[in-house]
């Protein structure tokens, strides 16, 4: 009996995801597009080798890393919303913290799919699995992040999934199972920023990562990053579909962005005056990226740009008038996601590779080909949440149940994605 | 090859053949690569771990490997996979007072280890210093290329893979591709490593490649004397190092790496760290020697010294 309904519920699921409004159809067929370039360009990569990138021996690690680094941080979007709603019982969150724990699992494919592309031998991916092949654990801090990674994606699957599946069911998630396991995935989601930020703290040849200042800073930005794209986000699904998201919901996510940019600012503060002040040899790196370095400036510009974003969204998420505020909101929640894309994305991963450990400076800048395969990769994801998002909103707004047999599902939301004034219109009868 | 004996147990291996078997049945279905004999193919996608295989399973191994090489550049290729000496443990001494940057070590490395042609891969970099200034990296000319070397008013300090005791490389490889041997030389099976190149950036000294690309290795200037560890050809996509000339050095009677061979001024010593009579324990315990970084512990086996 259980099977039958599990397969009930996925063959709703897979009917669900084909059905939409014309917007739902054209937003899907955009994306796999975009994927489609991103696939024609993985293979031209695959038949040439990673010498279509622009990373060489000196730089060698460039653009895909960068957007795994960054990743790895909106996946923190989830906790920020666990916390609140599960640690402090706070309502408005907490009905809308599984589209958090959604977009964890959806950064967590992108995070995954950066890897495989930046490897030079991904038929050997065998070699990672335990007992079959050789995983480095507990030596290696890749073998560490492959591990914590991929537990932090089952679990916010199994979350989403086993509290979704509960209420197409028309009854409570048991919180017996649930609860144990959102708890699990505070410290789950802590460790995926730790491990990865040790991932590069550990490496004393790069004196620019070698700082244990690191780890502390990753959280932080994280906790910028991912909220502020959940912020758009939930603007974007009550606007467009049935899901009602409370304004101060949405607010107090913008007032935890204030203090999470405060620390990020104050231990970025924190690095540059002991580099500077300091000015050993290990200030090179630092140099580079801030001022340029013997006539090599290219990454200036962009971490510049990233300071002013930073500085001013956190004014803006500071001062309770313009936190309030749905313009200044939304410039704030732009500034932070492309501010924190640079300082933790290439602001991060390049310095430590330049000057390299021999003095050389390479300047790397991604080739078409780079920036072909990450668009396809940031498709996927959004294809991801996208279909995640179009099972997950109608069970919430309960449009998509169970029928009266316990096993055929019952679709009433045919469109998902819809404009707002046509929805009071609407009735449940189609 | 260190613990041959304690492979993996017979229940382990069952598990890992019977996980292969179903995802052979899964990557059957997709398409081979053409122009290699697909058992080849299998053999090599299955290939165990350096270490973990047995004696019959490594001959088979290195039969298969001389054979694609030998069709491939069109002459008897020898693998071997010459254990380590026992009693020894390799170290390298470098003469800054002697060396005169000309680069034929970094040359007849090339020609030796078999390393692409196209793009170019060096083990050895050089590196022109200014005498004013002494071991500053950050002040190094990397390219320098005048008609005539030595150039006034400056010194050369060649940097090559420098087998630490204490290697960060290996320590962070995920799938323990990369390792220290008994006789203290760091090796990579090309055949395990998956190209993430973690190890490239834990290793201080620049000293790990990559071939981002297929290597261009001309068959005339193939060198057909071949360690599994050493100087075998390589394929796409995996790191490569220094191995202190492992299918020299390793053979009995041994040779001199090809680089302490072709140095014109005899700035390279190389030598047995455990024997006392040793050039390189004279040098050590008798002149100015220092070690590149040292305050990363990384306990290099590979010394700078002034010997005037």
């Amino acid at each position: 009996m259980p099977m039958k309904m599990i397969w009930g519920f996925f063959k709703g699921t897979l009917t669900l995801v084909a059905k939409g409004s014309r917007a739902y159809y054209a937003w899907v067929s955009c994306l796999l597009v975009l994927i489609g370039i991103g696939v024609l360009a993985y293979i031209y990569q695959m038949e040439n080798g990673l010498i279509v990138t622009a990373m060489r021996d000196q730089v060698s690690w460039g653009f895909y890393i960068s957007n795994f680094t960054f990743l790895v941080g909106v996946a923190a979007a989830a906790v920020l919303l666990v916390i609140p709603a599960y640690v402090y019982h706070w309502k408005p969150i907490k009905e809308i913290a599984v589209l958090g724990e959604m977009l964890a699992v959806s950064a967590m494919v992108m995070c995954l799919l950066f890897v495989t592309v930046d490897i030079g031998r991904p038929d050997r991916f065998w070699h990672l699995i335990p007992k079959v092949g050789l995983l480095n654990f507990p030596q290696s801090m890749l073998a560490w992040d492959v591990v914590v990674l991929n537990i932090y994606l089952v679990l916010n699957l199994t979350i989403s999934v086993f509290i979704l599946y509960n209420l197409y069911h028309k009854r409570e998630p048991n919180k017996a199972f649930t609860t144990p396991l959102l708890l699990f995935s505070i410290p789950a989601a802590v460790s995926i920023h730790t491990v990865t930020a040790f991932l590069y703290n550990g490496l004393a040849a790069r004196p620019f990562w070698n700082a244990s200042i690191l780890a502390p800073r990753f959280l932080a930005s994280a906790f910028c990053s991912g909220p502020a794209f959940m912020i758009i986000l939930f603007q974007v699904i009550r606007k467009y579909t049935r899901i009602e998201i409370r304004n101060e919901a949405i607010f107090k996510v913008a007032e935890l962005i204030a203090y999470s940019m405060f620390i990020n600012l104050f231990l970025l503060g924190a690095e540059v005056f002991k580099e500077y002040y300091s000015g050993t040899v290990h200030l090179a790196p630092l140099q580079y990226l801030l001022q340029g370095l013997k006539g090599h400036s290219d990454l200036v510009p962009y971490i510049w740009t990233a300071m002013i974003f930073n500085v001013s969204a956190f004014f803006l998420f500071l001062v309770p008038q313009t936190r309030e505020n749905y313009v200044t909101l939304n410039i704030g929640c732009v500034l932070v996601f492309i501010g924190v894309y640079i300082e933790k994305g290439m602001g991060l991963v390049i310095p430590g590779q330049v000057p390299d450990t021999l003095g050389e400076i390479y300047e790397y800048a991604p080739t078409g080909i780079e920036l072909l395969v990450t668009l396809g990769i940031w498709a996927t994801g959004l294809l991801v949440y996208t279909l995640l998002l179009r099972v997950a909103v109608p069970i919430l707004t309960g449009e998509f149940f169970v029928g009266e047999d316990g096993r055929t599902a019952v679709i009433v939301d045919t469109e998902f994605i819809r404009r707002a004034d046509h929805l009071a219109e609407q009735s449940y009868r189609d | 090859m260190p613990n041959q004996e304690s492979r993996d147990n017979p229940a382990f291996r069952m598990s890992r053949r019977k996980m292969m078997k179903g995802a052979a049945a899964v990557l059957g279905a997709l398409a081979l690569p053409e122009r290699e004999a697909p058992a080849s193919v299998w053999e090599s996608f299955f290939q165990k771990h350096f270490r973990e295989m047995s004696k019959p399973e490594l001959e088979k191994v290195l039969a298969r490997l001389e054979k694609e090489y030998s069709e491939k550049y069109r002459k008897a290729v020898k693998v071997r996979a010459t254990p380590p000496v026992e009693g020894v443990l390799y170290g390298y001494g470098l003469d800054l007072s002697r060396c005169i940057g000309c680069r034929r070590c970094v040359y007849a490395c090339v020609q030796e280890n078999n390393p692409s042609r196209d793009p170019q891969i060096h083990y050895i970099r050089v590196l022109q210093l200014n005498k004013e200034r002494g071991v500053d990296l950050e002040d190094a000319e990397h390219y320098y290329n005048p008609s005539k070397v030595p150039e006034k008013g400056h010194f050369y300090m060649p940097v090559q893979c420098h087998q630490c005791e204490n290697p960060p490389c290996t320590k962070v490889c995920p799938v323990q591709a990369t390792w220290k041997e008994r006789d203290g030389i760091v090796v990579v099976d090309y055949n395990w490593c998956i190209g993430c190149r973690y190890c490239m950036a834990a290793c201080p000294y620049g000293a790990r490649h990559f071939n981002w690309k297929k290597p261009g290795l001309p068959a005339a200037e193939m060198n057909p004397e071949t360690h599994y560890l050493g100087n075998r050809p390589r394929p796409v996509g995996v790191v490569e190092k220094c191995t202190y000339c492992i299918q020299r050095v390793r053979n009995t009677p041994g040779r001199y790496t090809a680089c302490v061979e072709i140095c014109p001024v005899g700035a390279r010593k190389f030598g047995n760290l455990l024997d006392p009579e040793s050039e390189i324990r004279y040098i050590i315990e008798n002149k100015r020697v220092f070690i590149l970084k040292e305050d990363l512990n990384t306990r290099p086996k590979f010394y700078y010294f002034y010997a005037t």
